[in-house]
């Protein structure tokens, strides 16, 4: 048997969702409220799951349950405090500490993991023999990536003037994008919906009951 | 008087995308699902993993992209716990971890019911996105020291033999933006070359698309609600991509149908104003 | 020393990071990841900055009674109450201070933190998005118009992707012989897998090396806005 406290849940979701919806006739308080519940829970919902899962996993149990071997954790441990130095003026130069920490290891990574998968693997992906692979459509899809790959760099090399044979390279590399951009958009438009049937989903299902499988 | 095409209201817009989604979920209209090349490597990832491997499950969505995710995630951990593999869960989103204990409820309340630590585990989520991911393929236990439930890594029947990302067949990364797949093949298959699969919304399915390549950065990749409707239909599960894709079709005809009034309305007040001018 | 010393740490920490992965002999894959834990944590404490800084803000918006100032109440109180709830009885099978509170769970059927993520919070989110159905439509319908050849290029990319990602599609064109390249689903196939991937694969390579550079600009202290524009 469903419970009352089930029941309600449904309805406070479809009382939300409708909240949201009403944005589409216009801005109002009804909305506003909803907005400003999400905003809250969400900022609730990471700080309870940021202490469950990384505060105390990561930094209080293994500082109570073995200092010695951990006690090195101290230090983001003071790196964190002096994060949160951030919200006062006076003391703002503190949280740069921990920054440089982030900052460092992350341009550092970027450096790594940028140069090896975003270019050089993607450079060797395109490094093929275009006519090697079977039928006609693969053979024009291969031509098409090479040249696509190539002009579309040209298209974003802005080091030389887009004159000449650069240019027509270049106005090349404009029609990929754009059907690159075109397939983006049909891929967007389906996630839009996609976000909607699920809401319709939930109303006309769990709320309404209309939907059986 | 002008006889310029006043645009369509956007309310009447709204409404006609209203009912082209409504109505044919309420009405079944059954049109087929094929499945495509991206979707059919993701399964045969899964399908060729052998039974006991351990493998991990990254949730990198929160529920505003459920509806595309959620179904993807659900069809490819049934898959996996079919062929019986340790489903190791994880997240680099904070809802990630919610995401995957709802799909682990759902299953038990349709009667698939994995153990809990042997045939699978909720590790929790982890901050710091491609920098906790590296210190996770150099040592896995260092960064997850216990499970949701306070149980140590070491006593997680599951986690035997885990050290690091090395030891896990293949890696899922459900993602729905930053932190998520572009980190695990950065990270997981080009640093540690572990196999890395999985799903993303179809906003950022071009993106990452060009990681499906020889190198095999990427072993597929399941798009949107369409892919998860795809993998529903080779595991022979229907869910709700299922359910969804009628609608889906329908709405997209109702777009095209806008967009292709809207080019006939600028192309018509193109030429009336242009009449309109020479007549001046 | 505000200065210098953050710029340097940044430094030796992408050193640390970068050398690591060329030697792999140790201590450098240790004081790597010793590093890496530390960043992981530290990145969380960045997170509850981020709420720290959410309580200000709103806490100063109803001080100074900046117009709207009562929706930050409501910011403030549901905020309040998830992280109450959460620490005292727990999320899921994670305990709370008060345990995990079975006598509230048999009446809500959850724990509370869990019962207003599912119920509220979860549909708030999922709708926040779903609203963008209906601009997308109207956006498509007031301005995806074939003005130039790159447009209509576009506009024809967007159509047979729209048709051939769906089962329309494949009804469609169903009648084609089997494998057919003008068969929908597969010429969306095609246009995803050779022209769009040639297209991104083109903006990765250019945003990579734009990481790149910025990356080495940061290392080495060139780029110093992180540090507050000075």
């Amino acid at each position: 048997m469903i419970s009352f406290f089930e029941t309600l849940g449904v309805w406070l979701g479809a009382l939300m969702t409708f909240a949201i919806f009403s944005f589409l006739y216009k801005d109002n308080p009804f909305y506003k409220v909803a907005e400003q519940i999400f905003v809250g829970l969400s900022a609730g919902y990471w700080f309870v799951y940021t202490i469950y899962n990384i505060v105390l996993p990561n930094l209080i149990i293994p500082l109570k349950t073995d200092f010695s071997a951990n006690f090195l954790l101290i230090v983001p441990g003071i790196l964190g405090i002096f994060m949160l130095m951030r919200i006062i003026p006076q003391t703002e130069w503190l949280s740069r500490f921990p920054m440089a920490l982030m900052i460092g290891s992350s341009a550092g990574l970027g450096m790594l993991t940028y140069t090896k998968s975003d270019i050089i693997k993607q450079l060797t992906a395109t490094m093929m023999n275009p006519f090697d692979g079977g039928d006609w459509i693969v053979i024009l899809g291969q031509t098409l990536l090479i040249l696509g790959t190539i002009t579309g760099v040209i298209y974003f090399f802005f080091s030389a003037r887009h004159k000449g044979f650069i240019g027509v390279l270049s106005r090349i590399g404009i029609y990929f994008l754009m059907v690159s951009f075109g397939g983006a958009f049909g891929y967007t438009a389906m996630a839009r919906i996609s976000l909607l049937i699920g809401r319709l989903q939930f109303l006309l299902g769990d709320w309404l009951g209309l939907i059986h499988p | 008087m002008s006889k310029i095409r006043e645009p369509l209201d956007r309310r009447i817009i709204f409404l006609l995308v209203f009912i082209g989604v409504a109505l044919p979920i309420m009405i079944k209209v059954g049109l087929p699902i094929e499945t495509t090349e991206n979707v059919e490597m993701v399964y045969d990832l899964v399908e060729s993993t052998p039974a006991g491997s351990p493998v991990l499950i990254s949730f990198d969505y929160d529920p505003s992209t459920k509806p595309e995710i959620h179904p993807q995630a659900i069809a490819v951990i049934k898959h996996a716990l079919k062929k019986k593999q340790k489903i190791i869960c994880m997240a680099l989103w904070p809802m990630g971890v919610k995401m995957c204990e709802q799909i682990f409820n759902t299953l038990e309340e349709e009667g698939i019911k994995p153990v809990y630590g042997t045939d699978w585990v909720n590790m929790g989520y982890k901050s710091g996105g491609a920098i906790s991911l590296k210190a996770i393929g150099a040592d896995f236990r260092k960064v997850f020291t216990q499970d949701t439930n306070g149980t140590l890594v070491d006593d997680i029947p599951a986690l035997h033999g885990v050290r690091s990302l090395q030891d896990f067949k293949y890696v899922m990364s459900f993602s729905a933006g930053v932190p998520g797949i572009k980190e695990w093949v950065q990270v997981g298959h080009d640093m540690y070359n572990v196999p890395v699969s999985g799903g993303v919304t179809a906003v950022s399915a071009p993106s990452i698309l060009p990681y499906v390549n020889e190198q095999q950065q990427l072993t597929g990749l399941l798009g949107g609600m369409k892919g998860a409707a795809e993998y529903e239909f080779m595991i022979g599960v229907p869910g709700t991509a299922t359910q969804g894709m009628d609608a889906q079709s329908f709405a997209h005809l109702i777009i095209i149908i806008l967009i292709i009034i809207g080019n006939i309305n600028y192309f018509y007040n193109k030429k009336i104003l242009a009449l309109e001018e020479a007549q001046k | 020393m505000k200065i210098k010393i953050p710029l340097l740490i940044t430094f030796i920490t992408g050193l640390i990071i970068i050398v690591s992965e060329f030697i792999p002999a140790q201590p450098f894959p240790k004081i790597s990841t010793d590093l890496e834990t530390w960043v992981m944590v530290i990145a969380g404490f960045a997170m509850l900055l981020g709420l720290l800084s959410l309580f200000k803000v709103n806490i100063l918006k109803i001080k100074f009674k900046v117009p709207n100032w009562q929706y930050s109440i409501i910011t403030l109180a549901s905020c309040a109450i998830m992280i109450a709830l959460g620490l005292l009885w727990g999320t899921d099978k994670q305990v709370g201070i008060l345990g995990h509170g079975e006598g509230i769970q048999n009446v809500l059927g959850v724990k509370p933190f869990d019962y207003l993520f599912n119920n509220i919070y979860q549909h708030l989110a999922a709708t926040m998005f779903a609203l963008l159905a209906f601009f997308i439509a109207s956006a498509a319908y007031r301005a995806f118009i074939g003005r130039t050849a790159e447009s209509r290029l576009l506009l024809i990319a967007a159509i047979i992707v729209m048709l051939g990602r769906t089962s329309l599609g494949s009804w469609l064109t169903g009648f084609l012989p089997d494998g057919s390249f003008f068969h929908l689903p597969n010429l969306a196939g095609f246009i995803m897998k050779y022209p769009n991937t040639a297209g991104q694969r083109a903006i990765m390579i250019g945003s990579g090396l734009g990481v790149i550079g910025s990356s080495l600009r940061i290392l080495l202290g060139i780029e110093r806005m992180w540090l507050g524009g000075k």
